[in-house]
């Protein structure tokens, strides 16, 4: 992962570029929960490019019933409340993806995704772009982007962040931030430094590799 | 009332030799199951999927019903290009212990005193009935079934059989179920068993012996049952106070209202297939069902290291096995680390919904299945 992925190039093509940035960090064969898995996209992907055992969990029971009739192992319910009930250490790899600013406890949800899995990832939009300070500081009004197209008063994404504000909740949390891409507005993803300035104003979003401890490097597939 | 036993599909007769062990610490020995089957057995013998049928269910999935003539009760999934699949898998459905169907239950003869069993029939539980399902396939020579498929008193049993039996099966469908039967669920039981037994025709559960029928007592019992297989909703949408056959009130007690002309046409048919003894016995097996209690109070304990791929499917506006009873097992499975599907589907035809022509099942049943099938290998 030390270079540009260029979405297109990619078998993962299909997806979008930080769903496929997220399924280029899976080991295949892995056991996998996607979490807010949404319409089974990339769990499907996983599931027929990497072979992996995997399992969502979705808030919308529309989108649950369309992924189990697409033969997903998919289960309604919510990360803030029915997290708790999974053993820990069950999964290789839990995905928080684009969904962690939408939770009532970022904190907490986070702490069960390193209980449950070995290693976890989350991608969120970062509210740190140059973009959304700019709308702020020149029309004083709340930002609304094309990542973030809701205003106000009917958004779901209701607990924001920058990238810097997630580096300190992941270290918070005892997590050690094994891997972190920055998302740019072209499509594409690139490894970057947890606490490098830049991507906190140039990217889009970002993806975070974590692990409650520190694992191994040779442990680490890629 | 009984139709000549060859019109009960195909029957498995157990001698002395091979006795099946009550719950209760009785033995049935000998009886017999009645059961159909649908499809062909593949030569890998990994395409078999059992249905577990409902309280007044049979093993007549699929085809005909020889007594009423009806068209199978799950005929809307189950068959050729539908949801389950008969060109693709291997369906065996069979009549449950303690039915009247075939398979040995009350009205049979005791072959100890050469007269029908009545109440000498020993109390059968949830687990009696999969256990002598486990005994038909081991007949049958499947090892392992693609899947477990079950509603109602059905989905009790698939829940059973993936705790007894988890390496038995490679899938589970529990559909509109419970781990247990609540408390509201054994009162009306207890309504419809009173009713039979109020019934002077009942005889104390020897009417076969003295040329009765509880007819009426088992009619009223259907009724109510019967109330709570629908809902609220779908009973306004369909009848509301619309009359029956009449312009105006008969101030008097007859069926002025289609309600009451429906539920008692649907007791009246329900007496000409179902027999009295074997309502009381499998209610009660339904009363009796508690898997958390079997493993310490502890769900998920029944299914920890669980490798059977499961699927949960609820109906909103099931009140008799709601969502929430469906979303306790599903959070015991999760609990337990097993794989499990929960979904919800939109339906205002209540408990029965599962029955009745639900394109948003048939997609579950269809996607789950074949998925299961795919991960397994099946061809």
């Amino acid at each position: 992962m030390n270079r540009e992925t260029p979405i297109a190039a990619r078998p993962s093509s299909a997806l979008r570029p930080d769903l496929a940035a997220i399924a280029e960090m899976i080991p295949p064969a892995a056991r996998v929960l996607d979490i807010g898995c949404g319409d089974g996209s990339l769990l499907e992907y996983l599931v027929q490019a990497k072979q992996v055992d995997g399992r969502g969990l979705e808030l919308s029971q529309q989108n649950v019933n369309h992924c189990v009739a697409r033969g997903l192992s998919v289960v309604q319910g919510d990360a803030d409340t029915d997290l708790s009930e999974y053993p820990s250490g069950v999964f290789d790899i839990v995905i928080l993806s684009q969904t962690i600013q939408a939770t009532r406890h970022p904190s907490l949800v986070l702490r069960q995704l390193l209980r449950i899995g070995t290693r976890t990832i989350v991608s969120f939009p970062n509210f740190g772009h140059w973009r959304i300070r700019l709308s702020l500081l020149i029309e004083g009004r709340m930002p609304v982007t094309k990542t973030l197209g809701h205003r106000w008063y009917d958004t779901p994404n209701i607990h924001l962040c920058t990238i810097a504000d997630f580096r300190e909740l992941a270290r918070g949390a005892g997590a050690h931030i094994e891997k972190a891409l920055a998302l740019t507005g072209t499509e594409r993803t690139r490894p970057m430094h947890p606490n490098a300035w830049g991507p906190n104003i140039f990217a889009e979003g970002a993806i975070f590799l974590l692990a409650k401890e520190p694992v191994p490097e040779k442990a680490i597939r890629q | 009332m009984r139709a000549p036993a060859e019109d009960r599909g195909r029957l498995l007769e157990l001698g002395p030799e091979s006795p099946l062990v009550l719950d209760s610490g009785k033995r049935l020995a000998p009886f017999q199951i009645a059961y159909m089957t649908y499809g062909v057995l593949n030569d890998a013998r990994s395409n078999a999927v059992l249905v577990c049928h409902a309280l007044s269910g049979d093993q007549f999935v699929a085809s005909t019903h020889p007594v009423t003539g009806k068209p199978g009760w799950w005929s809307y999934s189950v068959g050729p290009g539908k949801a389950i699949d008969t060109d693709k898998y291997f369906v065996i459905c069979a009549n449950v212990v303690g039915g009247c169907m075939g398979t040995t239950g009350p009205s049979e003869i005791d072959p100890a005193t050469g007269e029908p069993y009545g109440l000498g029939f020993p109390l059968v539980t949830i687990r009696d009935m999969v256990r002598a399902q486990a005994m038909l396939l081991d007949a049958l020579g499947i090892e392992q079934l693609l899947c477990v498929i079950g509603g109602s008193m059905g989905g009790m049993q698939v829940l059973q059989w993936a705790a007894a039996y988890p390496e038995r099966v490679y899938s589970a469908m529990p559909i509109a179920t419970a781990a247990r039967h609540s408390a509201q669920n054994i009162a009306f039981h207890e309504v419809g068993r009173q009713a039979i037994m109020a019934d002077p025709d009942w005889k104390g559960g020897d009417y076969a012996l003295a040329g009765t029928r509880p007819a009426k007592g088992l009619a009223v019992a259907r009724m109510a049952a019967h109330i709570t297989y629908l809902s609220e909703a779908a009973l306004q949408r369909k009848f509301g106070r619309e009359l029956h056959d009449r312009n105006a009130l008969s101030f008097g007690f007859d069926a002025d209202f289609q309600i009451e002309s429906y539920l008692r046409h649907q007791g009246m048919t329900f007496v000409d297939r179902f027999d009295a003894n074997s309502y009381l016995y499998i209610t009660r097996a339904m009363d009796y069902f508690d898997l958390a209690a079997d493993y310490g109070g502890v769900l998920a304990e029944a299914f920890r290291g669980s490798k059977t791929r499961f699927c949960l499917v609820s109906f909103t506006s099931d009140w008799l096995f709601p969502t929430i009873e469906n979303k306790r097992v599903a959070h015991a499975l999760n609990a337990a680390g097993a794989n499990v599907s929960f979904v919800e589907i939109e339906s205002d035809r209540g408990h029965d919904a599962f029955l009745l022509e639900e394109p948003e099942l048939f997609d579950t049943l269809r996607g789950f299945l074949g998925a299961a099938a795919a991960v397994k290998g099946v061809r």
